[in-house]
């Protein structure tokens, strides 16, 4: 039996354990370099070198491409991080929320709030 | 001696970082989740602490997963903030008490807890912000801190039940630590929210407000969930209630609650606000 075979089941829900950790190293890693304004800057002049300097794997960058978030969940990549590369864009958790969950930003805010009522 | 005054646990989130820069307090939509904070400025006046000893969770500012401890407990004298990608601003370094730390350091480690030390270590926005919501109208945090990182980015996390040992733990240890010092215990993160896959947006209203409660009731009551129960029932977020166990967990014997506020939403949270004192 795998690890992953033993963990519970979460639906819409992955796990960030081991297996993830190391699938999601580089493309966790460039993000991560997004704490940096210079490096943010950087990205921008040219996403396509910096995702070269990075290693990322195709799936990865074809993520990056599409600004995906659950594509770039299943690449491996950690929300922690992935919210530092949101937030190139100006994006907020709850423009991630939207797009993960397909809802507009408005709709997503307000099923949010009717879950407080 | 060291006395705890008591425990402050309270929700983090990046956009409060925003609200507070842009005075946005009193705007309908952060109201209700800021008029939870005078009755606890008021509380803080009267019990007047002199350090923090403060349960935070890193997002990826001062650990990456090169290297990813379970329990950091910083040792600096200062501990800076810093960009953490979204622009929020930064806010001015605050004072450590490497005294306090290593006193808790060399207790822990006696008690078999093997943590990682860091006389230099980054603060990100789950330490800075509930501390500027505790004292908003100083430009400089008014107290010494000792920030103590637990891991909830990387799996396996640290269980419930070995949080609460770890705040178990520190408490005895700022009990026996030989200094005329008032401390008061910080927990943040929670309550429930899940930012990313497609159940992001999940919070989970009556598991908050049973758990709150069992933190005077019954402080052990969600010590009997695994890390994975308590990721389906808070979201992959909301387990960042080990922040608040360990905080519970501080103060020895029975508590009386001084201060309770929830509200949905903050952001994509639901958030907590709670002050406990020994009876």
């Amino acid at each position: 039996m795998t690890d992953s075979k033993r963990r519970r089941d979460i639906p819409g829900t992955t796990i960030f354990d081991g297996e993830q950790a190391r699938k999601g190293y580089a493309l966790n890693k460039m993000c991560y370099s997004f704490n940096s304004a210079e490096n943010r800057a950087e990205f921008l002049r040219d996403e396509e070198a910096y995702c070269r300097r990075f290693g990322l794997n195709e799936p990865q960058r074809a993520a990056i491409r599409q600004r995906n978030v659950l594509d770039l969940l299943a690449a491996g990549g950690n929300v922690y991080y992935l919210a530092k590369f949101a937030g190139i864009f100006g994006l907020d958790v709850q423009d991630i929320g939207a797009q993960q969950t397909g809802m507009s930003k408005d709709a997503f805010k307000a099923k949010l709030a009717a879950a407080g009522t | 001696m060291a006395r705890i005054v008591g425990a402050i646990t309270s929700t983090h989130v990046p956009a409060l970082g925003r609200a507070i820069a842009q005075n946005l307090q009193q705007d309908p939509y952060w109201k209700p989740f800021f008029d939870g904070f005078p009755p606890v400025h008021d509380w803080l006046r009267e019990v007047k602490p002199d350090v923090a000893v403060v349960f935070y969770n890193d997002h990826g500012l001062n650990f990456f997963l090169d290297k990813m401890p379970t329990f950091a407990v910083g040792a600096a004298d200062e501990y800076s903030n810093a960009d953490e990608g979204w622009g929020i601003p930064t806010l001015p370094p605050f004072r450590g008490d490497s005294a306090l730390s290593w006193h808790l350091i060399n207790a822990l480690v006696e008690q078999e807890f093997d943590l990682t030390t860091c006389q230099e270590m980054l603060v990100d926005h789950a330490f800075t912000l509930p501390l500027k919501l505790l004292w908003p109208d100083d430009e400089v945090c008014p107290v010494r801190t000792v920030p103590v990182c637990i891991n909830t980015v990387q799996f396996p996390l640290p269980s419930a039940s070995r949080c609460f040992k770890l705040g178990q733990a520190i408490g005895q240890a700022v009990g026996s630590w030989d200094e005329d010092q008032r401390v008061v215990i910080i927990g943040t993160g929670g309550l429930s929210h899940q930012l990313e896959g497609k159940r992001a947006g999940f919070t989970n209203k009556a598991f908050d407000r049973e758990f709150m409660a069992s933190l005077t009731r019954d402080p052990t009551w969600a010590t009997r969930y695994s890390i994975e129960e308590l990721v389906e029932l808070t979201g992959t977020q909301g387990v960042e209630l080990l922040m608040w166990l360990a905080a519970r967990a501080a103060l020895p014997g029975k508590v009386r609650e001084v201060q309770s506020n929830y509200h949905i939403p903050i952001s994509n949270t639901a958030a907590g606000l709670m002050v406990l004192e020994n009876k």
